[in-house]
C-alpha cells in the first residue's frame, strides 16, 4: 500500500533493556529472577496469575523481594566485561520501583522489600514526595549499594546477593525473588527505521535531536516524539506527542479537516412521557469480573427489578460489536434507558452513551454501573458476595436510571484567539506555534523585555547558544502579523469561559479588553534566594546562575578561581519546599566542566546528596568526573558548614566542612567560590494567576496540570493550558516540547468553531429560591448571581460556568438548586434500594 | 460532583432507611478538583452531623468521613475495613444505642425537617475553612447543638394584623403559606422551613408575621374566622 502525506511523525517508543545480554544478571537463569516488566505483568489483573503475585519456580507468594536498579543503565561500557549496558540513566526506573514496591505492599502488607540503589532520581513532579511515601513504609529498605547475583539455592530457589553497606561492609542475602529494573532501550529496528525515514541518530541509537527544536529531525517534515527522543518518562512523552501534532499542524494547517467526515446521529425520540423501560448489560470484562461476579445471575436479578425490560450479558461490551448490539436492543426492544454494568465511568461512559445517541435516545438516559473498580478488583477472594454486592449495584443503577432526565449539552462558540501569559521561552514558542496554525495570539509578558529567566542562560549541556537563539525567537515573535504584544502586563480580571474568554491586561499599551478562545498559562518560575552558607553576606558565594554569568564575562577571580566548591539542593528537598528542582545537577555539571574547560587545574567539587542527572546527562556527569570534578555525597542532617577562614598557604579562602560517606571521615575543602545549586520556585504572581483563571495549585505551589502522567498541558478548567517552568522545574528541551505541547492542544480548540459543555449542571427553580446568597457565596466559578426581581431577590444560573460540582445545591436550604443528572430524587432514590425491602422488613421483625 | 454534594438530607435518609453506618470520601483537603475546596465543606458538616446525632442519642462514630486520591487504593481500603469492623462492633443502629425503631424514625423525621433551618442557622459556620484539627476540635460545641434545637425558629401570622395581601404567600419557597383572597394568611407550620422569607416580605405597615423561638406558635385561626377586615375600611366604619 502506498500514502500520500505531507508531514511523519516517528514514535516508535522504546525496548526494555534485555538482562540475557549480561550473563552477570542470571536471568532466563534462576528462576526468580525476573525483571521489572515481567513483575509488572505479574502485578496485572491480566497477568499470569491474575493479578497475584506468584513465583516461577513454586507458585508461591514471595515474600521477601529485591529489586536491583540500573540494570542495563548507567554502565561504563567495558569491552572485557561484555556488550550489553547502556551509559546512559534510563530516568524512569527509579519511580516505577517505588510504584511496584507501593503496589506490593498493596498486595501483602508483610511483604519485605528491599531496593539496592545508586542515587534516587526522584527528580520529577511529586516524585520526591512519593519516595518518602515509599520509604516511610514498615519492611521497606533503600540500601544504596552495588550487587551481585551470586547463587540460586538449590532447594528452595531462593535468590543470594550479595552487596555492601558502609556499616556491616560486604554480606550476603538471601531473597524469594530479584527483580532486575531494567532500563530503556531505543526500539528494535532503530537503524532500519533511521535508515528508512533518512533520519540522524545519536550515539545512543536514539534519534539525533535538534538542540532548540527537540521534536524535529534531520529531515524535515519528519518528527519525532516520545521514547525515540530518548529515554522519558510518560508526561513528557505526551509533550512531545502533542507538539509534535502542532509542528504538523503548521506545516498543514491549509488542508485541517479536509478528510473528517462529520458523525450524524439519528433524531431524538422524546420519551420523557414513557414508563421507563431499562436495559441492563452486565460485562464479563474478559475475565476481570466475569471471574467473580456470577454474571448470568446478575442478569437473572436484573430481569427481576422493576422497569427492567431487558437484561443480558456482554463479554466486552467495550468492544465493538457490544456497543452496536447495545444500540441495537435499545431499537428493538423499544428501551428508553440503558445501564451497563462494568466499571468505572471515568473512561467509557462517552462511549456508551454514544450508543443511546445512536438509537435516537437522550445520552443522559445512560447509567453505568461499576461492578469492576467497586467490586469485582477489590474482592477477588469472596466471589459469593462479590456477586451479592454487584446485584446491589445494578439494583442502585436502575433505581436511578428510572429518574434521569434528558438533558441537553450546550453547544459555544469559539472566539479563534489565544492569549497566552507569559513570554519567556514557553510562552513564545507556544504562541509561535499557535500563530503558525493561522491565529492570534495575545502574548502578555510582565516585563518590559522578552525572554524570561532564559536571559540569564548562555548554554546547555546540548551545546545550545542560549542567547542566540532567544534572540532569533524574539524576532520571530516580533515579525509575526498575528501575535500581538503586550508589555509590563498584569492581568487584572479574567472573566468568561472556554471558547469566549476575556481577560483585562494592564500593560505599556494601556489597559486592553482582549477577547479570547484559549488561554495558555506560562509564567515561569524564579530562582530561589538562598539564606544558605554565607549567601548574600560574602560576594563569593553565589546561585549556579550568577556562576554560569560570571563564567561567561570572564570574571577574574572566578575563571582563576583555584578551588570552587559546589553545593547541591539548596532551598529544596527540605521541609519549606519537599521537592527537587530537577534541573540543578545538570547545571553544576555543566559549570563545572565549563571551569575545567577554562582552567583544568581549577579545584571542583560538587557536594550532592543525589546526582540526578537523568537521561543523556548521565554522560555529562561521567565527563566531569573523567575531568578530576570531585563529587562528595552528603546526608541532608549533616550539611557543610561554610566559613570565613585561610588556606595553608595563607590565601583568603571560605572553609567548607563535609563528611565524606565514602572515606568515612570530615573533609576541610578552601573554596575561592562557592555555588550554590538554588531551588527552583514558583514565580510570585503564580497565586494570583490561578485565582484569576480559576485555576489549581499543586502542593509545592506550581501549577497543576489536569493530569500529571496524561494531561500534563491542561488545567482542569476547560479551555485554560499549561506550559514551562510555571507546570515545574525543567530543562529548555523539555519546555520547548511542553510549548509545542500546549500548542497542539490549544490547536484542538480553536480549530473548532464549537464546543459542547456537559448538560449536567446546576438548575434554578427560582420561585423555590429565597435569595440568601448561600449558593453564591460557594461558587468560586461566579457561576451564580442574585438578581432583584418582584419577588426579591432571586439567584440565577450561567449554565456555562457552572462545572457542576453540585455544592451550591447542598448549601440550598429550600432545595431551590438541583444539580442536573444528581438531583437530590435521583441520588436518594440510590439510598432508598440500597437494603432491599425484604431485608428491611426482615430487620424490623427481628427487632 | 464534589464530596461537597452529600447533603444532610442523604445522611438523614441512610439512617432513616436503617443503614448501620454512612461513609464519605473525598478529596485530600487543600487538594481540589474543582476550584471550590468543597471539601472543607463536607468535613463543616459532617462534624455539625456528628454533635446531631449525639443530640439525638445515635453514637456519632457511624459517620465518618475521610480523604484520599484515586491513586490511593490502599488508604481507601484501609479506611473502609477500619470503618466496617468499627460499625460491626457498634451493632444494629438504635438497638446498641437503646432507642427503639419507632422513636428513632421519629427523631430522625424531626431532624430532617429540620435541615433547611439548620443549614440557614448554622451557614456561616458550614462555610468556614479551618487549618488545624485542634480548632476542629472545638468547633462545634455540644451546647450549641443544644441550643439549636432548644431554640428553632417559627413564624406565625398575627390574624389580628394581617390583610391578605398575598406579599408572603408569593414569596414563600415552600408554598407553605395558605392564602386566599381576602383571607388572613396562615402558615402551615408542617411545611413551612423556618427560611423567614414571609417575615421579610410583610410589609412592615402591617408587620404581620411575627418570630417565634424555641416555643409553639399559636393554633391556627379557624378556617371559618378567616374574612379579613380592611383596616382601611375599618377606618371608615370607624
Amino acid at each position: 500500500m502506498e500514502v500520500n502525506v505531507g508531514a511523519i511523525i516517528l514514535s516508535p517508543g522504546i525496548e526494555p533493556f534485555n538482562p540475557k545480554v549480561k550473563e552477570e544478571y542470571r536471568y532466563g537463569k534462576f528462576a526468580n529472577v525476573v525483571t521489572s516488566m515481567d513483575y509488572e505483568r505479574l502485578l496485572s489483573s491480566t497477568g499470569p496469575y491474575q493479578g497475584e503475585i506468584l513465583r516461577a519456580s513454586d507458585k508461591k507468594h514471595p515474600h521477601k523481594i529485591a529489586w536491583i536498579q540500573c540494570v542495563g543503565s548507567r554502565q561504563v561500557s567495558d569491552p572485557a566485561r561484555g556488550a550489553g549496558g547502556n551509559s546512559y540513566c534510563s530516568a524512569v526506573c527509579c519511580t516505577y520501583t517505588q510504584k511496584q514496591v507501593i503496589l506490593t505492599k498493596d498486595h501483602d502488607a508483610d511483604a519485605e522489600c528491599t531496593i539496592f540503589h545508586n542515587d534516587i532520581r526522584s527528580y520529577g513532579k511529586d516524585f520526591e514526595r512519593y519516595f518518602q511515601r515509599t520509604e516511610a513504609l514498615p519492611g521497606v529498605r533503600f540500601i544504596r549499594s552495588y550487587t551481585s547475583i551470586v547463587r540460586e539455592e538449590p532447594k528452595s530457589k531462593n535468590v543470594t546477593v550479595r552487596y555492601a553497606t558502609p556499616d556491616q561492609g560486604v554480606k550476603e542475602e538471601e531473597f524469594d525473588m530479584v527483580v532486575l529494573s531494567v532500563g530503556l532501550n531505543p526500539p528494535t529496528g532503530v537503524k532500519n527505521i533511521a535508515e528508512k525515514f533518512g533520519i540522524e541518530l545519536n550515539h545512543h541509537n536514539f534519534c539525533k535531536l535538534d538542540s532548540d527544536n527537540p521534536m524535529k529531525t534531520s529531515r524535515p517534515g519528519i518528527f519525532v516524539s516520545g521514547g525515540l527522543q530518548g529515554p522519558v518518562d510518560i508526561p513528557e512523552s505526551v509533550f512531545s506527542a502533542s507538539g509534535a501534532g502542532s509542528q504538523v499542524g503548521q506545516l498543514l494547517d491549509y488542508r485541517r479537516g479536509n478528510l473528517s467526515r462529520e458523525r450524524i446521529y439519528p433524531a431524538e425520540r422524546d420519551v420523557s412521557q414513557e414508563e421507563p423501560k431499562i436495559g441492563v448489560f452486565v460485562c464479563h470484562c474478559g475475565a476481570n469480573i466475569g471471574r467473580i461476579v456470577n454474571v448470568p445471575s446478575a442478569v437473572e436479578y436484573a430481569l427481576t427489578l422493576p422497569n427492567v425490560v431487558y437484561a443480558q450479558e456482554q463479554l466486552f461490551s467495550c468492544a465493538n460489536n457490544s456497543a452496536r448490539e447495545i444500540t441495537d436492543k435499545v431499537k428493538e426492544k423499544g428501551l428508553n434507558r440503558v445501564v451497563v454494568a462494568a466499571c468505572s465511568p471515568r473512561t467509557l461512559e462517552p462511549l456508551f452513551r454514544d450508543t443511546l445517541r445512536e438509537a435516537g435516545i437522550n445520552q443522559y438516559y445512560y447509567e453505568m454501573a461499576n461492578i469492576r473498580e467497586h467490586n469485582s478488583w477489590v474482592h477477588a477472594k469472596e466471589k459469593e458476595e462479590a456477586t451479592q454486592k454487584a446485584y446491589d449495584i445494578i439494583r442502585m443503577s436502575v433505581a436511578r436510571a428510572c429518574r434521569l432526565k434528558p438533558l441537553q449539552e450546550f453547544d459555544l462558540p469559539v472566539n479563534k484567539a489565544a492569549l497566552v501569559v507569559g513570554g519567556g521561552i514557553a510562552g513564545m514558542n507556544c504562541a509561535l506555534s499557535i500563530a503558525n496554525q493561522g491565529h492570534e495570539v495575545h502574548l502578555a509578558e510582565k516585563e518590559a523585555v522578552l525572554g524570561g529567566i532564559a536571559r540569564k542562560i548562555h548554554s546547555t549541556l546540548e551545546g545550545l547558544d542560549v542567547q542566540a537563539y532567544l534572540l532569533d525567537l524574539i524576532e520571530k515573535v516580533y515579525r509575526h502579523r498575528l501575535i500581538h504584544v503586550y508589555h509590563e502586563a498584569a492581568i487584572t480580571d479574567a472573566a468568561g469561559y472556554i471558547g469566549n474568554f476575556v481577560t483585562t491586561v494592564k500593560s505599556d499599551r494601556g489597559v486592553t479588553q482582549i477577547k479570547h478562545g484559549a488561554a495558555v498559562i506560562a509564567t515561569g518560575a524564579e530562582v530561589y534566594r538562598p539564606v544558605e552558607y554565607l549567601y548574600g553576606e560574602d560576594d563569593r558565594v553565589m546561585t549556579h546562575l550568577e556562576l554560569e554569568e560570571q563564567i561567561t564575562k570572564g570574571e577574574e577571580k572566578v575563571i582563576h578561581a583555584e578551588s570552587v566548591v559546589m553545593i547541591q539542593c539548596v532551598g529544596c528537598r527540605n521541609e519549606d519546599r519537599n521537592y527537587c528542582s530537577r534541573i540543578c545537577c545538570s547545571e553544576s555539571v555543566k559549570n563545572a566542566l565549563k571551569l575545567k574547560e577554562i582552567n583544568p587545574d581549577t579545584d571542583v567539587f560538587v557536594l550532592f546528596r543525589d546526582m540526578r542527572t537523568y537521561g543523556f546527562k548521565e554522560d555529562d556527569y561521567r565527563e566531569a568526573a573523567n575531568r578530576g570534578v570531585r563529587f562528595i555525597r552528603y546526608e541532608p542532617q549533616d550539611k557543610p558548614q561554610v566559613e570565613p577562614g585561610e588556606s595553608e598557604d595563607g590565601r583568603p579562602v571560605l572553609k567548607v566542612t563535609v563528611t565524606d560517606y565514602i572515606l568515612g571521615k570530615k573533609l576541610e575543602l578552601d573554596a575561592d567560590i562557592i555555588a550554590l545549586a538554588a531551588a527552583v520556585i514558583p514565580s510570585a504572581g503564580t497565586k494570583e494567576i490561578a485565582g484569576l483563571f480559576k485555576v489549581t495549585l499543586s502542593p509545592d505551589g506550581f501549577f497543576k496540570e489536569a493530569h500529571v502522567k496524561l494531561r500534563p498541558v491542561e488545567f482542569g478548567t476547560d479551555g485554560v493550558y499549561l506550559c514551562g517552568l510555571a507546570h515545574y522545574p525543567k530543562f529548555i528541551q523539555e519546555t520547548i516540547n511542553q510549548a509545542y505541547g500546549a500548542a497542539g492542544r490549544v490547536l484542538t480548540l480553536l480549530s473548532r468553531d464549537m464546543v459542547t459543555a456537559s448538560g449536567s449542571v446546576c438548575e434554578v427553580d427560582e420561585k423555590k429560591c429565597m435569595g440568601c446568597g448561600a449558593c453564591v457565596s460557594v461558587c468560586t466559578y461566579s457561576a451564580l448571581e442574585l438578581r432583584e426581581t418582584k419577588q426579591g431577590k432571586k439567584v440565577t444560573i450561567n449554565p456555562v460556568l457552572c462545572k457542576g460540582d453540585g455544592l451550591c445545591n447542598t448549601k440550598c436550604p429550600t432545595g431551590a438548586i438541583q444539580l442536573k443528572h444528581f438531583t437530590d430524587e435521583e441520588v436518594l432514590s440510590e439510598i432508598d434500594v440500597l437494603i432491599p425491602e425484604e431485608e428491611v422488613t426482615q430487620a424490623v421483625d427481628a427487632a | 460532583m464534589c464530596s461537597g454534594r452529600v447533603d444532610m438530607g442523604f445522611i438523614l435518609r441512610a439512617f432513616s432507611n436503617g443503614i448501620d453506618g454512612v461513609f464519605i470520601g473525598g478529596c485530600h483537603l487543600d487538594e481540589c478538583n474543582y476550584i471550590t475546596h468543597g471539601n472543607y465543606q463536607t468535613l463543616n458538616m459532617v462534624l455539625l452531623f456528628r454533635k446531631i446525632m449525639e443530640h439525638i442519642g445515635l453514637n456519632p462514630e457511624r459517620l465518618k468521613i475521610a480523604f484520599m486520591s484515586g491513586s490511593e487504593a490502599n488508604v481507601f481500603v484501609e479506611a473502609v475495613n477500619d470503618f466496617i469492623s468499627k460499625v460491626k462492633e457498634l451493632g444494629p443502629l438504635g438497638k446498641s444505642e437503646g432507642i427503639d425503631r419507632e422513636e428513632l424514625k421519629s427523631k430522625l423525621a424531626e431532624v430532617t425537617r429540620l435541615v433547611p433551618y439548620i443549614k440557614i442557622a448554622k451557614r456561616e459556620k458550614l462555610d468556614k475553612r479551618l487549618k488545624s484539627e485542634e480548632e476542629y476540635d472545638k468547633f462545634y460545641t455540644g451546647g450549641e447543638i443544644d441550643s439549636l434545637f432548644s431554640e428553632v425558629v417559627s413564624y406565625y401570622i398575627d390574624p389580628t394584623k394581617c390583610q391578605a395581601c398575598m406579599t408572603c404567600a408569593k414569596r414563600c419557597p415552600a408554598e407553605a403559606i395558605i392564602s386566599v383572597k381576602k383571607q388572613i394568611h396562615v402558615i402551615d407550620q408542617e411545611k413551612c422551613i423556618r427560611c423567614g422569607t414571609c417575615f421579610e416580605a410583610c410589609p412592615p405597615k402591617f408587620g404581620a408575621v411575627t418570630k417565634f423561638v424555641g416555643e409553639p406558635v399559636p393554633p391556627p385561626i379557624p378556617e371559618e374566622q378567616r374574612t379579613v377586615i380592611r383596616k382601611s375600611k375599618e377606618a371608615q366604619a370607624g
